[in-house]
């Protein structure tokens, strides 16, 4: 297979396993380009994309907007602190008004889930999801699982816990959607009031102790807890969380395996994880960081292709 | 369909010297040059010059690369069917040195011109010479010309020419596919 099935990277959902493997083997071409002296090549000179941010960013919009200049890609950004919106346009209106000056592209997070796929079938361009509220992140499982490959040699058939804050996670339920695609076991770990409902209806199993959950795993994908989107308390106190739910050095140390520790950032140091775990050469968190531009270089690249010029 | 041989294993294996040859002629002991073959198909031209510069010629330490001109190429989202990468492998720099492009057959022009923007994510090289096994002439885009020249071919623009390796397809040959 040499091109993707969709038009557009809404979710992982919509993905097919030989995607997630055209993708990956596309990214190993641009993890070798941003390792050489010059990190350029000229494939997008006459792409334009647009980078939308109505909600905060900084490093999955320092990513995407490396992974498009990296490809010779004319860039824009617009963050909604600072635009229209404010003054009560609405979200197409919005877009379609950037479309008008020819962008081809438009790389979008927006707090509301779902505001890509509406928007997939309202304006004319290739759309990115790059997070909307706590629905999907597809590029953030992307570049994990792609991490999880280069470190462990494949994704199939490992055993991946996925730490934290699931109910208001985007980045957990990509991650589910990618990892049972690419055929490796998946468990949930966290208090029971952030860990929603129905998440065994998608294949994984739930454990809320988390050393055993630790003993199970190869890769732990440690997530923030996210206290902006908590309107209620869900759990008693932060201290009691990293009691429960906090890796630390000696909790790894004590397992027979080296386990692989994952973190999609921003880090609260001494909450998910301490600092001497953060820092150990178990943790893959700044390979992430690097996979990541060069897996939005893969999926910009081959959306790109797929919009027939002239 | 048909198809017609253009050379044999065994003129191959007189071209394949001879290019050698030239190269040592010009680059000595190519202290200083760099071999780079293009991907995909350059590449088994490459190392087998390679092949030959070491057994027949003594030489050690050849400084060979794989280009790949993919994401530097001009018909992108222009052509029907989608491009795919090969890896590229240039584990030196170029910087000053003398760089010879290695590819089997040269028809337009077009990845030789990728291949001259590609090459400068390696530094800048001192000069840059191509070497071909088919020089498929009046067929230019552009105004590129083989220093080392295995053969010239006169060949329609309907027709293709394909260079088979011992190492790939089995057989050293090259044949004119007409439709």
């Amino acid at each position: 297979m040499s091109e993707l099935s969709v038009d557009h990277l809404l979710g992982i959902k919509y993905l097919k396993k030989e995607d997630i493997e055209l993708i990956f083997q596309t990214a190993d071409h641009f993890k070798e380009v941003i390792n050489r002296p010059i990190k350029k090549v000229p494939s997008l000179r006459d792409v334009t994309i647009a980078n939308l941010f109505f909600e905060n960013s900084t490093r999955t919009r320092l990513s995407f907007e490396l992974a498009e200049k990296r490809l010779s890609a004319d860039v824009v950004n617009f963050s909604a602190a600072s635009s229209s919106v404010k003054k009560g346009e609405t979200l197409i209106d919005t877009v379609n008004n950037i479309l008008s000056m020819k962008v081809d592209m438009v790389v979008m997070r927006h707090p509301n889930p779902g505001a890509g796929i509406f928007l997939s079938k309202h304006v004319n361009a290739s759309i990115i999801n790059a997070g909307d509220g706590a629905h999907e992140h597809p590029t953030q499982a992307l570049l994990d699982s792609y991490s999880i490959r280069e470190k462990l040699g494949e994704v199939a058939g490992k055993k991946v816990v996925i730490v934290g804050d699931i109910l208001h996670s985007r980045v957990a339920l990509s991650n589910i959607f990618a990892l049972k695609l690419q055929g490796a076991e998946v468990k949930v770990c966290g208090p029971t009031t952030l860990i929603p409902k129905y998440i065994t209806s998608l294949g994984v199993e739930v454990e809320t102790n988390l050393r055993k959950a630790l003993e199970w795993c190869d890769v732990a994908n440690m997530l923030r807890v996210q206290h902006e989107r908590m309107d209620i308390s869900y759990f008693p106190s932060t201290r009691e969380y990293v009691q429960l739910f906090g890796v630390n050095k000696a909790i790894l140390d004590s397992l027979d395996k080296e386990i692989v520790v994952m973190h999609p950032g921003p880090i609260n140091r001494g909450v998910e994880i301490t600092s001497d775990v953060a820092d150990s050469d178990q943790a893959i968190i700044l390979d992430q960081v690097q996979n990541g531009v060069a897996v939005r270089m893969a999926v910009i690249y081959l959306l790109a292709s797929k919009i027939k010029q002239l | 369909m048909s198809q017609k041989v253009l050379l044999t294993s065994k003129e191959m294996n007189i071209i394949l010297h001879r290019l050698a040859c030239q190269l040592v002629e010009n680059h000595n002991n190519l202290e200083n040059s760099v071999l780079i073959g293009i991907q995909p198909r350059g590449v088994y031209l490459a190392h087998r010059i390679e092949k030959i510069l070491e057994e027949e010629y003594g030489l050690t330490g050849i400084k060979l690369g794989h280009l790949d001109i993919t994401f530097y190429r001009d018909d992108f989202r222009r052509s029907d069917k989608p491009l795919e990468a090969n890896k590229t492998r240039i584990d030196f720099v170029v910087e000053d040195k003398r760089v010879i492009f290695i590819d089997d057959v040269l028809y337009t022009g077009r990845s030789i011109r990728a291949a001259l923007t590609a090459i400068q994510s390696f530094g800048r090289p001192k000069e840059i010479e191509l070497l071909t096994l088919i020089d498929r002439r009046f067929s230019r885009h552009l105004p590129i010309q083989p220093d080392y020249n295995g053969r010239q071919v006169d060949a329609i623009n309907e027709e293709k020419v394909k260079v088979n390796w011992q190492e790939n397809e089995g057989e050293d040959a090259v044949y004119l596919i007409s439709k």
